[in-house]
């Protein structure tokens, strides 16, 4: 797939000091991000922690001088030892924009992870870490257009903050998540979920629910909706599913240049 | 210096390597890009230098493999975070492609450009004597497509978002032109060891 520039014949486009040649995917960010809250470490303070999954827990903070966020964006978040060793970790933000001076992260246990590992098995309220964000405007959704939601695992993070900023605000943009998890026990946030969302299970399912990965035939009833302006895609999680889950957009006829992925390791 | 209560990190030796804020990812190589992986084979593979040179020009496959080969050993570093120690990329350096276009005087800046429509700008400074890449190989191997194959533009000395993945061209410039991180919100250079990860760092 060449794009416009790797196609013009050679020595053809020539070349004053113009802007970047015309490209597929160019995906702009949604939103203008603010260099000076990205740029600030503010100590987050630890108020409630709520188990979602055997895995994975919400951690509530209260960062009073927070300057808001838009769902899909992220932070980064620091912890500090005694000898002064800092880890650094970003993760997506899972509560909505209007939270009052309050962030949520959710949180999977990492085998081994250094962060994680602290949140999950030390970490009480009244503790105190640094967070400096909202980063990147890449991910955000504004609310403003038609949203198809495509998470497994914890990658449904950014994606729940969507959901509900959506259902906070009252917005009737439509919106549709497709969530994948290895069975019910596993997907987190159950209880928030809608008429806007269907879950696949991969291993375990509720009883009349069929077993196996996401299909085609998730995506394709979900792209004829086609509602006015087409589906701007959000696709998050590990970077296998993220492959497997934007082909199948891509296949299904979602446009490539309307794809945004936010993969982990 | 604010100490976080019950944390005390991974055991670690002290790692000169390792810029400030970095872990070691040991065997780990996260994949980060934003986009669908491209459908982009060797035979589709083209690469483009224009803007301020003297004679523009583009490379397919073959003909980028006619230029002298070059390698890299080394060290990579992620604006997420995660370092990876000892990796080995081969190709060919910018330099080759650089003598053959000849930048003009004029020339301060490059727009990186992916197949796949990704931009990344860097200063010329940071492309040459050495400093950068086309690379095809890594770890002896063809350059899977996750991590930018066929060919991604390799600049080892800045977080790891500099090196464009599935790169198409470079465009000189004599100003300097925030891509696609940039503009959303990262730092317009990216020294991993001035821990530059965010516009205003």
């Amino acid at each position: 797939m060449p794009t416009a520039a790797a196609t013009a014949a050679p020595g053809s486009a020539s070349a004053g000091p113009a802007s970047t040649p015309p490209t597929r995917f160019a995906v702009p960010g949604r939103i203008a991000v603010s260099n000076r809250a990205a740029a600030l470490w503010q100590t987050a303070t630890l108020t409630e922690i709520r188990r979602e999954t055997p895995a994975v827990s919400t951690f509530r903070f209260a960062v009073p001088c927070w300057a808001g966020h838009l769902p899909g964006q992220h932070l980064m978040l620091r912890l500090t030892a005694g000898d002064g060793y800092t880890a650094q970790r970003h993760y997506s933000l899972a509560s909505p924009p209007d939270d009052a001076g309050h962030i949520e992260l959710t949180l999977d246990h990492v085998e081994g992870g250094e962060v994680s590992g602290w949140f999950h098995t030390e970490a009480r309220p009244g503790d105190e870490v640094e967070v400096r964000g909202p980063l990147s405007g890449f991910f955000a959704w504004p609310g403003d257009r038609p949203a198809l939601l495509v998470g497994a695992g914890s990658g449904v993070v950014p994606l729940m903050s969507m959901i509900r900023h959506r259902r906070a605000a009252g917005l009737d943009v439509p919106l549709r998540l497709l969530v994948s998890a290895r069975g019910p026990e596993e997907l987190i946030h159950a209880a928030e979920y809608g008429a806007e969302t269907t879950a696949v299970f991969t291993r375990r399912a509720p009883e009349g629910v069929p077993v196996g990965r996401l299909s085609a035939a998730h995506v394709a009833p979900l792209l004829a909706e086609r509602p006015a302006g087409g589906w701007e895609a959000y696709v998050c999680g590990s970077n296998a599913f993220a492959e497997h889950a934007s082909r199948l957009l891509v296949e299904a006829g979602q446009p490539v240049d309307r794809i945004r992925i936010e993969r982990f390791g | 210096m604010n100490v976080t209560r019950g944390f005390t990190g991974r055991p670690r030796v002290h790692n000169p390597g390792l810029p400030p804020g970095q872990y070691d990812a040991g065997d780990d190589w996260p994949v980060l890009s934003a986009e669908v992986t491209p459908d982009l084979t060797p035979a589709d593979w083209t690469f483009r230098i224009d803007g301020l040179v003297a004679e523009p020009r583009s490379w397919d496959w073959d003909e980028a493999h006619t230029l002298p080969a070059s390698a890299y050993e080394g060290d990579i570093h992620c604006v997420t975070s995660w370092s990876k120690f000892g990796v080995r990329f081969a190709g060919v350096s910018l330099d080759a492609f650089l003598d053959v276009v000849r930048p003009d005087a004029s020339a301060t800046h490059a727009v990186a450009y992916s197949h796949s429509g990704y931009t990344t700008n860097l200063p010329l400074a940071d492309l040459t004597d050495g400093r950068a890449w086309i690379a095809w190989e890594y770890d002896g191997k063809p350059l899977p497509a996750e991590h930018g194959g066929p060919a991604r533009l390799l600049v080892p000395h800045l977080y790891f978002w500099k090196s464009a993945k599935w790169i198409a061209g470079l465009r000189l410039l004599d100003h300097d032109e925030p891509g696609f991180w940039e503009q959303n919100g990262y730092h317009a250079r990216g020294n991993p060891w001035e821990e530059q990860r965010y516009s205003g760092d």
